[in-house]
């Protein structure tokens, strides 16, 4: 991995840990030391991906309210604490993408869920363990994965493009907020990545022209590494 | 919990005994305007963990309910007292409880996803020491996710694990909620850091607070391990430089603070085990006053606010608590009492004075304070404030 730097000791978590580019994510800061858990909804491929890279394995769908504290209590519980969380989970919406006026009210409440509400919950359940981390000295960061969709108006794009455009508001509202716990929002649009939702939603684009899952990971771990204290602190911390 | 609990809270009274015995009743939200420049608060972040399973007894096939009540090791997720029920759920309350099926050595437990062996009994037909089978992110899983919080009987509603985690909950090592610190928000927090109030936090394993079991409760609480982190060390040892005062949130950081005090009321950092019970005889070298929920006499929890104040005063607090109809338990109202502070000679001539001005105020009660172990702070300093009632009232 092109990437030279100590992150030994740091507690990441990542949803949607185990396609595209939550695998990414998961395999770039295992590879590198990093005290890691994810997150995904499928019991066996969330084993196969704990085994291929060491990274603890979580059971559970963030669009499911009963679901959230469960995750959170796996996340402090196994990392021993939280320094960063990344809302990488996505829903697209309806597949093939719709037009709004053909998009079903339950199509749109399930990206909502999981694009929004559930990283709302997620967050919130577990801002304590962030907070505690930056009281600590080690610094608390949350990334949401964002798109261009949530800036531009793409036809076909609502419901995807209506949640993504809310989390990243809410992204901006909380980083204010957040300042003075001294934790971190950043809203991050990775590009068009060649990843299975892209797949999903542009069936006949040609993956040559796509941004590499992989190289996303790295500028998005680049920027985290910006937005916490510098490593000589956080690794002076507990593992 | 239902949303008619949740705007209760919002709702929330405090009544606020001052170090000079003055009651005051407020509203709990007021305490974003409470405390001085220099004043320091300490909380406990520990979350809550599931700590109530359900499933049954291989040997006899008959249900059991297992509450998580003690680690043999903090974060070995292996072992743990526990206290068993049998069949019943938290409708019934504790105290009627049937007993769990005759436990052995060797017994096979099935809760949920998770397989479990009675490794030994622990002198009481409810209490024994728990195996969890499994690796640890495992048994984690299965906890969370087969788990719930351990339930009152009081409550309409289940609890869920979002009722019980605070808003600073982070570790998950508690077995009941540290529910003193459900008084605080972010809201509360900035506005005490914008007012120059410091705020630090430990992680404490608050432990289960009744069984129940009359025999089984006389034991509680069960050692409570803690840690208390560097920069909090640092945190207390500046608001005592500065002669700030060090406010717990709850009885659970005056066991970790108290547990882990130097002589001279200094904290150092690190791990700690909280053993026994803090009460009349126990004298305080750390903590200088307490926000806890309303609680009975003879409970662990309001027997240790007689290490705060006098018996009498504390009988008056009980009576204005039943007057004007304060909610009891963990999701209640709040009491914030703080210990009479060391008079300085110009102070004592003025406490009489200051007594006979507000009716219902009591004088110090200067046998309590010759009881005292000498304080750390050296008498004689101006810098002391000169009336705890003006230090403690709204800015």
């Amino acid at each position: 991995m092109p990437m030279n730097i100590d992150l030994k000791g740091l507690r990441v978590a990542v949803t949607g840990g185990t396609s595209g580019l939550g695998l990414a994510l998961v395999r770039l800061l295992a590879a590198h030391g990093v005290c890691v858990a994810f997150v995904a909804r499928t019991a066996e491929t969330v084993k196969h991906i704990a085994n291929e890279t060491g990274a603890f394995g979580i059971v559970g769908d963030i669009g499911h309210k009963e679901g959230i504290y469960p995750i959170a209590t796996q996340i402090t519980g196994n990392l021993g604490g939280l320094d960063a969380l990344i809302n990488n989970a996505s829903a697209l919406g309806p597949t093939p993408l719709a037009l709004l006026a053909d998009t079903q009210c339950e199509e749109l409440e399930q990206a909502l869920q999981v694009n929004l509400v559930g990283p709302f919950r997620l967050t919130k359940a577990l801002f304590g363990a962030l907070a505690a981390s930056a009281r600590g000295g080690r610094g608390g960061a949350v990334i949401n994965v964002s798109s261009d969709a949530a800036v531009n108006a793409y036809s076909g794009w609502g419901a995807y493009g209506a949640s993504k455009a809310a989390l990243r508001h809410m992204t901006a509202i909380w980083a204010e907020e957040a300042k003075s716990e001294s934790v971190s929002f950043l809203s991050i649009d990775p590009g068009d990545m060649d990843t299975p939702l892209h797949a999903l939603a542009v069936p006949d684009a040609d993956p040559t022209t796509l941004k590499r899952p992989e190289a996303a990971a790295i500028e998005i771990v680049t920027l985290l590494l910006a937005a916490l204290p510098t490593r000589a602190t956080a690794v002076a911390g507990q593992p | 919990m239902t949303s008619n609990d949740k705007l209760r809270q919002q709702s929330a009274k405090l009544l606020a005994v001052d170090a000079d015995g003055t009651i005051r009743h407020l509203a709990r939200a007021l305490l974003a305007s409470l405390f001085n420049p220099g004043d320091l608060i300490v909380a406990n972040d520990a979350a809550t963990l599931p700590a109530s399973l359900i499933g049954t007894h291989d040997a006899t096939g008959r249900p059991i309910e297992v509450r998580l009540a003690e680690w043999m090791s903090v974060h070995d997720l292996r072992q743990f007292a526990a206290i068993a029920f049998g069949a019943g759920d938290h409708r019934t309350r504790t105290e009627d409880r049937v007993l769990p099926p005759p436990l052995l050595p060797g017994d096979r437990l099935s809760l949920g996803p998770l397989a479990a062996v009675v490794d030994q009994l622990l002198d009481h037909p409810r209490l024994f020491r728990l195996r969890f089978i499994g690796d640890r992110a495992t048994i984690l899983a299965g906890l969370a996710r087969h788990g719930r919080p351990i339930q009152y009987a009081h409550l309409p509603e289940p609890l869920a694990l979002w009722d019980v985690w605070t808003s600073i909950a982070a570790d998950p090592i508690a077995f009941e909620a540290p529910s003193a610190g459900f008084a605080l928000d972010w809201r509360i927090l900035a506005a005490w850091r914008q007012r120059g109030i410091g705020f630090a936090t430990l992680t404490h394993a608050a432990g289960i607070s009744s069984t129940g079991d009359p025999l089984l409760d006389l034991r509680l609480p069960f050692d409570e391990p803690y840690d208390i982190p560097e920069k909090t060390a640092v945190a207390i040892a500046h608001a005592q430089s500065k002669r700030g005062r060090i406010i717990a949130i709850g009885t659970t950081v005056v066991r970790a603070l108290e547990s882990a005090a130097n002589a001279d009321g200094s904290i150092p950092p690190g791990a700690g085990v909280a053993r026994g019970r803090i009460g009349r005889e126990t004298p305080l070298r750390t903590v200088d006053a307490i926000l806890t929920g309303v609680h009975q006499p003879g409970d662990s929890h309001f027997e240790l606010l007689r290490a705060f104040t006098t018996d009498a005063l504390l009988d008056e607090v009980s009576e204005e608590v039943r007057v004007h109809k304060y909610h009891p338990h963990d999701f209640g109202d709040s009491l914030l009492i703080e210990r009479p502070r060391p008079r300085i000679a110009s102070e004592r001539c003025d406490g009489p004075a200051k007594g006979a001005q507000t009716s219902g105020q009591r004088p110090p009660d200067q046998t309590r304070d010759t009881s005292r172990p000498p304080d750390r702070r050296p008498s004689g300093d101006g810098a002391v404030p000169a009336s705890a009632s003006e230090a403690m009232s709204m800015q």
